[in-house]
């Protein structure tokens, strides 16, 4: 379990104060996997940092896991109101794994001495790095690299090894910075499926940051959104996704969907979304207790209207429908208006984007 | 060959003695100042990257001091110090003269130039990897150790070559207190005795030595690049 408690962060550069981190609070559950999405800035960078004190927060408190309450003052931690000293920081440290976008993998050494790198000089002997290297190896699916070079392996690879490296000292909670963020698409794909595999089968707890919202969807059980330092929204991952709230959570979910192109559509003012006196441009939304689609040829049949599909995509998050459509509404004017009624009583909400009327 | 040597190099038969002599105080000169400059060079060069701003371990007042004292004596010209230090040097070895008298200059010439090149090497090893080591939970002399110096060697190699060929031409200049060396000999015997045969021979030892130094880091650089020195397979 992670607990946050208002915290701070404001970097002092010379061209004048960054403010990183607004009073942000958080609590995350433990064995789940916890999303947080920002543009680049945001801080959200900064705050995973802070969880295992690569940055020291100004103020605020938090608790990582079995820690206790660590509360910071001055830009200095405290753990239960003593200074924590380095060792103490430095086993908070090792028992939160971290993985990063450029893997930070020591080219010099080969994938058995990376993975093995948090276990040397902690009383572990060589029989046991060993076995629990080949251990890690065999988990991340890379036992024929072991004497392998960095240098040798591909992006996927060289971030298979930085897992197992993170692994290595078997944290309960994993930390990951944009770790998909330099691969390709099918080895950001395998990346995201070994970390929801290692959620499942080590319980272990993730805390992803990314600035894409396909990672999210693809792994996260509940995600919060940043912005300026802020946290402007937080809550499961299927709420968040089927009725964002913020401005910029809705930009995140427009980027991520195939729905979002209609404002470029609208921008540009497409021939697709010209829509005639009497008609409607709407956009119908899929709620989470909606049965299936076909309420919406059922209304068209019962009510006699068209529609004219513009755009659509249907999705499923954790087993629910998620997506929608935007078409054109035609018809008489009171069989639209019952229509509508009607979807809306069958969990399918609209919202008119045009009216060709109104022009 | 003997003969050969005769008729390309007569004077140098003649100063053979005096050449040998030379040639074995270039040599001290050279590993014992260099042995002292490398590992004070070292230290220097990593207080400077940890205690930088941005380092892992800040300490400006310090690193201003450091970084004033390297730029003072490199701004120094060799020759110059030299004969500077001549009071300390009588101070802490007892004598300014002969050999003894010169490793003292020679270390002071190289330390402040090798402080440099290996605050610069260092500062080559990227962030990230200094992050990921601390995430782990490694402390000050961890970074040091296990991922500055260890992900440093191929150019801390280069720059150490770079640093000993410096070195060996600082030597040459050491004649000026009297302590022999390549140098002296090439001006005594070749250039005010007028015998050009001694002053080439010099040119092409220096040039063969430089040469062997600059292929032996360049190779191990370059063996020790994205790998171990020696790599220990396992089954």
């Amino acid at each position: 379990m992670i607990e946050v408690n208002h915290l701070n962060n404001t970097f002092h550069l010379k061209s004048g104060d960054v403010t990183a981190l607004r009073d942000v609070s958080l609590h995350i559950e433990e064995g789940s996997v916890y999303g947080v999405i920002g543009y680049s800035g945001a801080g959200k960078s900064t705050l995973v940092r802070c969880l295992n004190l690569l940055e020291v927060p100004d103020s605020g408190s938090m608790t990582i896991g079995s820690s206790g309450e660590i509360t910071l003052r001055d830009g200095k931690p405290y753990l239960q109101g003593k200074p924590m000293t380095g060792r103490q920081q430095s086993r908070l440290r090792r028992g939160i794994g971290m993985i990063f976008q450029h893997f930070n993998l020591l080219d010099r050494s080969t994938v058995f001495d990376n993975i093995a790198y948090p276990l040397k000089y902690t009383g572990t002997s060589r029989k046991q790095i060993e076995t629990r290297v080949r251990e890690l190896l065999a988990l991340v699916g890379l036992s024929d690299k072991i004497d392998v070079y960095p240098s040798q392996l591909s992006g996927g690879q060289k971030q298979r090894v930085a897992i197992a490296r993170a692994l290595a000292a078997n944290p309960k909670i994993l930390l990951s910075d944009e770790a998909t963020s330099a691969l390709d698409p099918d080895a950001t794909e395998s990346i995201l499926a070994l970390l929801k595999e290692l959620n499942r089968k080590l319980g272990i707890t993730i805390v992803i940051i990314t600035h894409e919202m396909a990672v999210i969807k693809a792994i996260a059980h509940r995600v919060a959104v940043m912005e300026e330092g802020r946290m402007v929204e937080e809550g499961s991952v299927y709420d968040i996704f089927s009725a964002p709230k913020a401005p910029i959570t809705r930009k995140f979910i427009a980027s991520a969907s195939p729905l979002g192109k209609i404002d470029k559509l609208m921008a540009k003012d497409s021939a697709l979304v010209h829509v005639k006196p009497g008609e409607l441009l709407v956009k119908l939304t899929f709620q989470k207790e909606c049965a299936s689609e076909h309420v919406l040829t059922t209304a068209a049949r019962r009510f006699g209207f068209d529609l004219n599909i513009v755009l659509a995509n249907m999705e499923y998050l954790h087993g629910n429908p998620l997506g929608g459509m935007i078409g054109i509404l035609s018809g008489e004017a009171h069989n639209i208006e019952n229509g509508i009624q009607f979807l809306s009583e069958n969990h399918v909400t609209t919202e008119v984007l045009k009216d060709g009327s109104a022009d | 060959m003997e003969a050969l040597i005769k008729e390309w190099a007569p004077n140098l038969v003649t100063y053979q003695d005096k050449f040998f002599k030379s040639c074995s105080a270039t040599v001290e000169m050279f590993w014992k100042a260099g042995l002292i400059a490398f590992v004070i060079g070292l230290v220097l060069g990593i207080l400077l990257v940890v205690i930088k701003k941005d380092g892992i371990c800040r300490n400006a007042p310090v690193y201003q001091l450091v970084n004033l004292a390297v730029n003072v004596f490199r701004s120094i010209p060799f020759i110059i110090l030299l004969i500077f230090l001549i009071p300390l040097t009588r101070a802490v070895v007892g004598t300014a003269i002969n050999v003894r008298g010169a490793i003292l200059p020679l270390v002071f010439g190289t330390v402040p130039f090798y402080t440099r090149q290996v605050e610069v090497a260092l500062s080559g090893v990227d962030e990230g990897k200094i992050e990921a080591a601390r995430s782990m939970g490694s402390g000050t002399l961890g970074l040091i150790v296990r991922v500055y110096l260890h992900e440093a060697v191929p150019d801390l190699i280069l720059v150490t070559t770079v640093t000993a060929i410096s070195l060996i031409g600082l030597t040459t200049m050491a004649g000026a207190v009297g302590a022999g060396g390549i140098g002296s000999f090439a001006i005594n015997y070749g250039q005010n005795q007028n015998h050009p045969d001694i002053v080439n021979v010099c040119v092409i030892v220096l040039l063969i030595v430089t040469f062997i130094l600059q292929s032996l880091g360049n190779g191990f650089s370059r063996r020790t690049t994205n790998r171990g020195l020696f790599t220990i397979r396992r089954r």
